[in-house]
């Protein structure tokens, strides 16, 4: 297809951009896992999210590269006041919870439903079932998450941003699922962007880089 | 809530999560709360669903607009100056990475009973129907001594000091009849009423330049909109407070504050808990008491299947309609979004008209505006009162916000914000420093 980007090696072929967006009660590793996808760190006591509008990181699937926007909550999950914009766009999510706390399972539904009120039809969504490396004191089990996941069409993992289980996995997954075709232009005329500093873009929010 | 904030936010207003992105950047620990479930408060973007349930007509049918779902109907629609300070608040915070915006395609001018582009360029303006050849020439002298103007440049101010000129005088310097002083006092430098002539003529001069500087950055018109509409600018604000540590609550019922002896706020309470801070900051709405009424607004908010006419049927526009071709006190404007903007279903407009009331029948005042949409589907009709604070909030730390006015750019809203800003902090709001800010910032990211 004409929208493949070209594939004669990495440097070359651009990459197709995606924004993802995480959803999850508070305190189930939202941040963990993204912070170990993208910097393969993980913090015991990471603080709540600060200081970063989105993170990007690329995967390679089939030859094509593709790079993820992630969006984090930034907490306004915790009284249910995200926004509206939060799911604008969105083309994929991972709906987070914490096996061993099943009220985070019970939330998780919940998000699946508030996205398909939300975001556009053909978002493409997993399921992720974190900190398996606490699986003795589990308190959902493995069919029950893969079950739930199967009848809603969703993908289905369970990860530990602590030991770096399946973290990549999970967004390797989902780019799987993602269309390999350029997004089409708005048919409706050019938008503008109006910071001429698009490095920016990709980093933080301003300061980003001395608060880390 | 049983915690100790240095700031509570009540309301999530563009000026509201504006001062509330700015305190959490610089270290506040800011607590936000809306009695409503939606981020925006008086200037909302809202289904279509929403919108026909605040105007009080949720039994009517919406079978044939689409789905709900597909229009973000701005309650106070306004655009922004590409060169105004709403634009260069979002380039330093980052907040313009949320956020896409399209040029308005157009700004259109009445005058003798038809609708004229305003000329974007000099070029434009020598071959402009809306003035002669003379009125051209003298028009043309004072664009040019206006663009030259540097107030800390006084070579360039060819004798006069402008602090103490009025506009009246430089208008009768370079010789210019009522009509051309009619198109530059309101279509170019955005004035509502005729006020400004007796004032220092600087205001005015740095207002042309605003709107040619504006026009210079993206060409067809001075002016900016965010797709899926205005409501975007205060959710994006919200999620900059929010990334440096802002908590926000929506539906978070307000029940009242708690004072120290010396009157000065200590807390806000809601559900029966009170939450502890140093200062609020609030809408209008939350505290009526601290504000006096300062007018009335009165809007139409109308639904088209068609472009606003005679306006080479451009997907956004703007008319101003000034106050002496129809006899008024102040200026009427017609304001045009649609799909374009992911405002509307396919093939709607959005179209609003609005003016400050002067009469006992606001709605009658509209009719000239009304008269240039053509076909209405649906139209939504509102008074509001403008309510400005009685004080600057020193005195018991609780800094209130002033209503959003009739204009239809964001230049005033920074102003008030800028304003609450600099009464929290004590200290000037300084640009300059912010753009340091931003430069260093560049510098880190691309080093």
């Amino acid at each position: 297809m004409s929208g493949r980007p070209r594939q004669n090696g990495p440097a070359q072929a651009k990459a197709l951009q995606f924004k993802l967006v995480l959803l999850g009660e508070s305190a189930v590793g939202k941040s963990s896992l993204v912070l170990r996808f993208v910097k393969g760190q993980f913090h015991e006591y990471q603080e709540t999210t600060i200081g970063a509008a989105f993170l990007t990181q690329t995967v390679t699937v089939d030859g094509v590269t593709v790079k993820f926007e992630i969006w984090d909550t930034a907490g306004q999950e915790r009284y249910h006041s995200l926004a509206p914009m939060y799911y604008r766009g969105a083309q994929a999510a991972i709906i987070v919870y914490d096996i061993t706390n099943r009220d985070t399972f019970e939330r998780a539904k919940s998000w699946v439903k508030e996205l398909d009120r939300q975001a556009r039809k053909d978002i493409v969504i997993a399921l992720a079932g974190n900190k398996f490396d606490l699986s003795n004191k589990r308190m959902v089990e493995v069919e029950e998450g893969s079950a739930y996941a199967q009848e809603h069409n969703l993908i289905f993992m369970e990860t530990s941003a602590k030991t770096g289980d399946n973290v990549s996995n999970v967004f390797v997954e989902i780019a799987k699922m993602l269309p390999k075709v350029e997004p089409k232009p708005n048919n409706n005329g050019q938008t503008v962007r109006i910071d001429d500093n698009q490095e920016a873009q990709n980093g933080g929010g301003p300061g980003c880089c001395s608060k880390n | 809530m049983d915690e100790e904030y240095d700031a509570i936010i009540l309301g999530t207003g563009l000026k509201e999560c504006v001062l509330s992105g700015l305190l959490s950047v610089s270290g506040k620990k800011v607590l936000h709360m809306d009695r409503n479930g939606y981020y925006g408060g008086a200037c909302a973007s809202m289904y279509l669903e929403q919108l026909f349930e605040h105007f009080g007509k949720k039994d009517c049918d919406v079978s044939g607009y689409g789905k709900s779902r597909n229009w973000n109907v701005d309650l106070i629609p306004k655009f922004l100056m590409a060169d105004g300070v709403l634009v260069k608040l979002l380039i330093f915070t980052g907040v313009t990475r949320y956020l896409e915006f399209k040029q308005v395609d157009g700004s259109y001018v009445y005058k003798a009973g038809k609708v004229h582009k305003v000329p974007g360029t000099e070029a434009e303006a020598l071959s402009s129907s809306l003035m002669g050849i003379f009125e051209k020439r003298r028009f043309r002298n004072l664009l040019q001594f206006a663009f030259k103007y540097e107030e800390n440049i006084p070579s360039t101010h060819e004798g006069l000091d402008l602090t103490k000129v009025t506009m009246q005088q430089l208008y009768e310097k370079y010789s210019l009849d009522a009509n051309v002083r009619d198109f530059v006092g309101h279509a170019i430098a955005l004035y509502r009423d005729d006020n400004y002539i007796t004032e220092p003529a600087l205001a005015t001069i740095n207002r042309m330049k605003l709107y040619f500087n504006s026009i210079a950055k993206y060409q067809k018109s001075p002016y900016l909109y965010p797709l899926y509409g205005l409501g975007e600018l205060p959710q994006g604000f919200a999620r900059l407070s929010a990334i440096y540590g802002g908590t926000y609550m929506l539906n978070k019922p307000f029940e009242g504050i708690t004072r120290a002896e010396d009157g000065s706020v200590t807390g806000v309470t809601s559900e029966g808990e009170t939450a502890k801070c140093k200062i609020v900051v609030a809408d209008p709405s939350y505290f009526p008491e601290k504000c006096k009424k300062a007018g009335q607004v009165v809007r139409a908010i109308c639904l088209l299947q068609h472009p606003v006419p005679n306006t080479g049927n451009s997907q956004s526009s703007q008319i101003i309609i000034p106050q002496n071709q129809v006899g008024r006190k102040s200026d009427i404007y017609v304001l045009c979004v649609s799909f374009a903007h992911n405002v509307s279903a396919k093939d709607w407009y959005v179209a609003l008209v609005s003016t400050t009331v002067e009469t006992d029948n606001p709605e009658a005042e509209l009719e000239p505006g009304m008269r240039l949409l053509g076909p209405v589907s649906e139209k939504f009709v509102s008074v509001s009162d403008l309510y400005v604070p009685t004080d600057d909030g020193k005195k018991d730390n609780i800094y209130v916000s002033a209503s959003f006015d009739a204009t239809t750019h964001f230049e005033t809203t920074c102003e008030d914000i800028i304003k609450i800003y600099e009464s929290i902090t004590g200290h000037p709001f300084d640009f300059s420093e912010l753009d340091k800010k931003l430069e260093e910032f560049k510098n880190l990211t691309e080093g």
